[in-house]
């Protein structure tokens, strides 16, 4: 057990446990429970909004998962990682002020209520929900498993303990502190990770001698991992820019991204956490992958890819600062895994619960629901991956593809396209969704592309044709917001 | 409704449009500038590759340089087109 290692990341730990709690109270004494436990009070300032975006986003896919590729691909990798820095500003910018200004209007509290108040379609709306707590679930069990390692491999416990430990302490701060305690914990997570990973690389970089020194020993062991094309030379330019929608402009469809998207106080919080965004999110993307392929010469041999970062930061750094910068994918994680815990739960009792189950629900009983199942759910999760796979990040990228083929069209031609209706939202979700399954499954990279994109690209077309011709059946009765 | 007509011709959203497109805008400039520079430069055979700062060259302006450019171009972007809007309606509590 490495004591030394461990006690600064505890202390990080604590004090975003003393912020979970803190939010709290507040929640407590609030009196409109949904739109705080769920929402925040829609008063997240700019950079609060840019780091939950950042830290949201930056979850094991690229802590843990991502360099770990990094380390065996090579450079290749990090330009694949680069496709993510037009999240930063892509995401609220198209969403943007059209979505905060409906979404306030329709008083929705989730992805799914602008759906619903959209489309006016009950079966949009369970579609949705069904998509969500499904796609939702395999990425959150993956995140499980990338936190559990790191305390696994950090304080040489066995997995189920740390995977114990790990759950309880997540658990625990989501259920009390709702959406402000995982906003503001994203915060200080997100600068966490700012700042790790820029002494991680800096520390990398010297203990292997310099950039130069670092990219000839890469070059004599493999000249694939200095070009763009991967290790073996797998990573075409075609495959590798897929993850432009994937991984890029698709996230604008992520529900855990869009709910942050009508967070917000007002446009000027929006703007610096754009500018704050792309900046945080290009510096820490770049960083965290570089280190993986920076820690091949130093570090050869590992065989685990989750494995790369904690051992580096141990290797390179001094036992107490690594444990400082091992709170950094920590903290990622746990952004992660706490804003999908609730909305897994939001969707739960928002979306299905309270629309068609029971809409009359006491404010009391609603209260303890929304606790009871986020409680339940992390129970469900934590049993999910008591016997998990080996690489999360590809779990982590299903799911993510899922979620996107099923919402992009949905809600970004919801929000332009006045023509855009139920029928079509419906027809595109359903084969967005189904086609990625099946080509996912039986033609995993068709035309070279990642599986994600000809769904993307199939249900733009079967939205506007099939919302073109049901315009006669769907008369004025929705209400237009283009 | 009646609130449909005030919707339609709201001013805010032609804000919005036309923020909306300037995002897509910079996504493919983004987008060009990547590959471009990655594929461009990185394409040829590894013994021919030039070092920027100890980086192969196409690494440092495709993913280094990449993010610089586009920090300083959203800033501003945002600074010189964006306008501040109230997301609120009129005559509406919130």
């Amino acid at each position: 057990m490495n004591w030394q290692a461990l006690i600064p990341l505890i202390g990080v730990l604590l004090i975003i446990f003393a912020v979970g709690i803190w939010a709290g109270k507040y929640i407590r004494s609030s009196n409109n429970f949904m739109q705080d436990y769920f929402l925040g009070g829609r008063s997240l300032g700019g950079f609060v909004l840019a780091m939950t975006m950042t830290a949201t986003y930056g979850s094991a896919s690229s802590f843990i998962g991502g360099p770990g590729t990094a380390y065996t691909e090579g450079l290749g990798w990090v330009l694949l990682a680069m496709t993510q820095v037009s999240t930063g500003y892509f995401v609220l910018m198209v969403l943007g002020k059209k979505f905060a200004i409906v979404t306030r209007h329709y008083k929705a509290l989730t992805m799914v209520d602008f759906l619903k108040e959209r489309y006016r379609s009950k079966w949009v709306v369970l579609f949705s929900a069904f998509s969500i707590i499904v796609f939702i679930f395999s990425a959150m069990a993956a995140q499980w498993i990338g936190g559990a390692r790191l305390i696994e491999s950090l304080i040489g416990i066995p997995y189920t303990t740390a995977l114990f430990i790990f759950a309880l302490f997540v658990l625990v701060y989501v259920v009390i502190g709702g959406f402000r305690a995982v906003a503001l914990t994203d915060a200080i997570q997100g600068t966490v990770m700012f700042v790790g990973t820029l002494i991680l690389l800096i520390a990398t970089i010297i203990a292997g001698g310099g950039l130069p020194n670092i990219m000839s020993d890469l070059a004599a062991e493999n000249p694939n991992l200095v070009t763009p094309y991967g290790a073996e030379g797998t990573l075409t330019p075609a495959f590798v820019s897929s993850f432009w929608i994937l991984v890029g402009v698709g996230v604008v469809a992520l529900p855990q991204i869009t709910v942050r998207a009508m967070s917000y106080k007002d446009s000027r919080s929006m703007h610096r956490a754009i500018i704050i965004g792309t900046i945080v999110v290009g510096i820490i993307m770049l960083n965290m992958h570089l280190i993986g392929v920076l820690a091949r010469p130093i570090l050869p041999g590992i065989e685990v890819g989750d494995k790369v970062m904690p051992l580096i930061a141990l290797e390179v750094l001094p036992n107490w600062l690594a444990g400082l910068v091992l709170a950094a994918p920590m903290a990622a994680i746990m952004s992660t895994v706490d804003s999908l815990l609730l909305l897994v739960s939001s969707s739960i009792v928002k979306d299905v619960y309270l629309n068609y189950i029971q809409p009359q629900a006491s404010h009391r009983r609603v209260k303890r629901l929304s606790i009871g199942i986020t409680a339940i759910l992390g129970v469900i999760v934590f049993l999910m991956a008591l016997n998990p796979p080996d690489l999360i990040i590809w779990l982590n990228l299903f799911a993510f593809g899922g979620l996107e083929a099923a919402f992009i069209w949905p809600i970004v031609m919801g929000l332009y396209w006045k023509k855009g209706n139920k029928y079509g939202a419906l027809a595109s979700m359903v084969t967005g969704v189904g086609l990625y399954i099946l080509s996912d499954s039986f033609f995993p990279q068709p035309f070279g592309l990642h599986s994600v994109v000809l769904p993307v690209i199939i249900s733009f077309f079967v939205y506007v044709f099939v919302s073109l011709s049901t315009q006669d059946k769907e008369n004025s009765s929705v209400e237009l917001i283009g | 409704m009646k609130q449909q007509n005030i919707y339609d011709n709201d001013p805010r959203y032609k804000i919005a449009n036309r923020e909306a497109l300037i995002g897509v805008g910079l996504a493919v400039f983004n987008f060009i500038w990547w590959f471009v520079f990655a594929y461009g430069l990185g394409g040829r055979d590894p013994s021919e590759y030039s070092y920027v700062f100890g980086l192969p060259a196409w690494f440092f302006y495709s993913c280094v340089l990449g993010v610089v450019v586009m920090a300083v171009l959203v800033t501003i972007v945002v600074k010189k087109w964006f306008v501040e809007v109230s997301f609120d309606e009129e005559g509406e509590e919130q």
